[in-house]
């Protein structure tokens, strides 16, 4: 009933997701519909890591919902695991797993370790294998103390540790991250993230990952989507992403005697401080620092020197300002 | 075949996991339980009490006397009863829409009716179904039995719980639209319940003609208690009516999981 292919031609046998200008509206009493996702296309293969970006309210959430079945597409094709979400819902929960950074996918008023066992039973993961997942999660995850309190009395950092545990129980090959880290303070986003990247490098499971938090992206995705008023406006990795978004590496040259003005090839000089101490050079992401220092350091002698790599916060935010579709790949 | 049978097989396991799950997290608070179980017994016994002092100042009720109407409440408040056990809760679908828990239950691999039906599943409900059902059994007493009114008289209640439960259910998906509207589902289920406590020949037959084509009550206990109880129908409705609970059944039951379709493609999830 579940193929373990989609019967798509042209779509690589290790393809988990397509969707095909997938789009979402919600109709309003009186005012105009609300276009969540518009003509929204990717493929996501077997083991990738994607990180889904955009500003609040530009259709990431909604586009995780109609992933995992919860929300049915108004339009266009969408194949997840080999099926329709929709239509065959039951048989794809079954093989993810989704985290709500906002919200619990657990019981709200039973104890953690219940709303563990129940889902494990209503996964029916085999009950010695589903004792030696839950030990080692409850491990890893640090649940022990936590497993008899009702979830509406964890903390947040407590709860998302909880439904990590329940997203991973039955040992899902996808699995969705929707603002996992939101609202956790910097020692739990630093926890979950390692737990993460250990999980991706040993489980090779498909991820895909919503997210304010561009240091998330930067620590577990290698791809990016980034999707503006419901479509998207860049697919590529990372390194594309900054050329897209027209990153510039800056070199910041403090020097011994000061000069009006700084030559070097390839760089351009943004700004002069400190009556000619201090010179801020831009210089391309791609291009290499080295001809450059060497270059001032032949002409001037050199205090002080550092490299600032660009900010992702800044690079998406020049492609939401850009306007129109960056598709590179 | 085999498939849907699977299908409806695990779906009934997994009710019975997350109902007993339910079950175990209820009881902690035993004392309270009992409280309930107690007060709910007593509240609806009254019900048939106050019913029973009017009989004192009164042989009959448009026709039938204190033993036949039991024996129609008694059908009919099985119906609710477990009804209301089993599927009682899809009036809360609103609250579980706006609180976001409709999103969690569509993560899970187990069918949404069945979860949504299961949370928070509370057996002290069953006080609905016993009191109910001891009214029933007096009301039985009285009956001169053949085999085949013993047979209608089972298909009565069976199809009294089924009328009941797509009631329920197809009342409730409007909930997906308005996310308030319990009161509007209330008013044909506990209504229905009401109305059909009683013989229908108190009411004017305008009203008896919506209960048998609109909201089909009148085959929770109506026609097929008629037969059963050896009456001609004062509305002088076919006698095969007494044979058609399960037709009802079925039409509300096909009508409830076409709004619960619709319901579940219309649904919209909460913000973020």
């Amino acid at each position: 009933m579940t193929p373990e292919t989609p019967a798509t031609p042209g779509i690589p046998g290790d393809t988990v997701i397509v969707a095909e200008h997938l789009r979402r509206v919600f109709p309003r009493r009186g005012r105009p519909d609300v276009v969540a996702v518009d003509d929204l296309s990717f493929t996501v293969r077997r083991g990738e890591v994607l990180g889904l970006l955009g500003p609040n309210g530009a259709g990431k959430s909604t586009t995780i919902k109609m992933l995992t079945g919860i929300l049915v597409p108004t339009a266009g094709r969408l194949e997840v695991a080999g099926v329709d979400p929709t239509r065959h819902r039951t048989a794809l929960a079954r093989r993810m797993g989704v985290l709500f950074g906002q919200r619990t996918t657990l019981w709200w008023d039973l104890p953690l370790g219940d709303s563990l066992d129940l889902l494990g039973r209503v996964h029916r993961v085999p009950p010695d294998r589903l004792r030696r997942t839950r030990e080692l999660l409850v491990d890893v995850l640090d649940l022990g103390p936590l497993l008899g309190t009702p979830v509406r009395q964890l903390s947040l950092g407590q709860r998302v540790r909880g439904d990590l545990a329940a997203a991973l129980l039955h040992g899902p090959d996808l699995l969705y991250l929707d603002e996992p880290t939101i609202g956790l303070d910097i020692t739990s986003k630093r926890r979950l993230r390692e737990l993460l990247t250990t999980l991706i490098a040993e489980s090779g499971v498909t991820l895909l990952l919503t997210t304010h938090d561009l240091s998330d992206v930067e620590a577990l995705c290698r791809r990016v989507l980034v999707i503006d008023h419901g479509t998207a406006i860049f697919d590529g990795d990372l390194a594309a992403l900054h050329v897209a978004g027209g990153s510039a590496r800056t070199l910041v040259v403090d020097l011994v005697a000061p000069v009006p003005s700084l030559e070097a090839p390839g760089a351009t000089t943004v700004r002069t401080e400190d009556d000619g101490r201090r010179h801020w050079l831009r210089l391309p992401q791609d291009a290499s620092t080295a001809p450059v220092i060497a270059a001032i350091a032949a002409a001037h002698e050199i205090a002080d020197l550092s490299v600032r790599e660009p900010e992702i916060e800044d690079v998406v935010a020049r492609l939401y300002s850009g306007g129109g579709p960056a598709v590179s790949d | 075949m085999a498939d849907v049978l699977r299908t409806w097989g695990r779906a009934g396991v997994d009710y019975v996991r997350i109902a007993r799950m339910w079950g175990r997290a209820l009881r902690t608070y035993r004392a309270s339980f009992w409280m309930l179980v107690v007060s709910s017994f007593v509240t609806s016994s009254l019900d048939f009490v106050a019913l029973a002092i009017v009989f004192t100042h009164l042989d009959r009720l448009a026709g039938f006397d204190v033993r036949e109407i039991a024996f129609l409440y008694g059908a009919s408040g099985l119906g609710i009863g477990v009804a209301d056990l089993l599927v009682g809760r899809v009036e809360r679908l609103g609250a579980m829409i706006r609180t976001g828990a409709l999103d969690a239950m569509l993560t899970r691999p187990v069918p949404l009716l069945v979860q949504v039906c299961a949370d928070e599943f509370a057996l002290r409900r069953i006080t609905r179904i016993v009191q109910a059902g001891a009214v029933f059994a007096w009301g039985c007493w009285w009956i001169d039995w053949t085999p085949s009114r013993a047979a209608l008289t089972v298909l009565m209640v069976v199809c009294s719980a089924a009328i009941f439960i797509g009631l329920f259910l197809g009342f409730a998906t409007v909930q997906f639209w308005t996310q308030e509207s319990a009161e509007v589902a209330n008013a044909f289920t506990y209504g229905g319940n009401t109305i059909t406590q009683y013989p229908l020949s108190v009411y004017p037959g305008e009203v008896v003609k919506a209960l048998t084509f609109g909201v089909p009550v009148a085959f929770v206990s109506w026609y097929p208690a008629l037969e059963v109880l050896g009456r001609r129908d004062p509305f002088g409705s076919p006698a095969w009516f007494a044979y058609a609970p399960p037709v009802a059944a079925l039409a509300v039951g096909t009508a409830a999981a076409l709004a619960w379709r619709a319901g579940v493609r219309h649904y919209r999830s909460t913000g973020s």
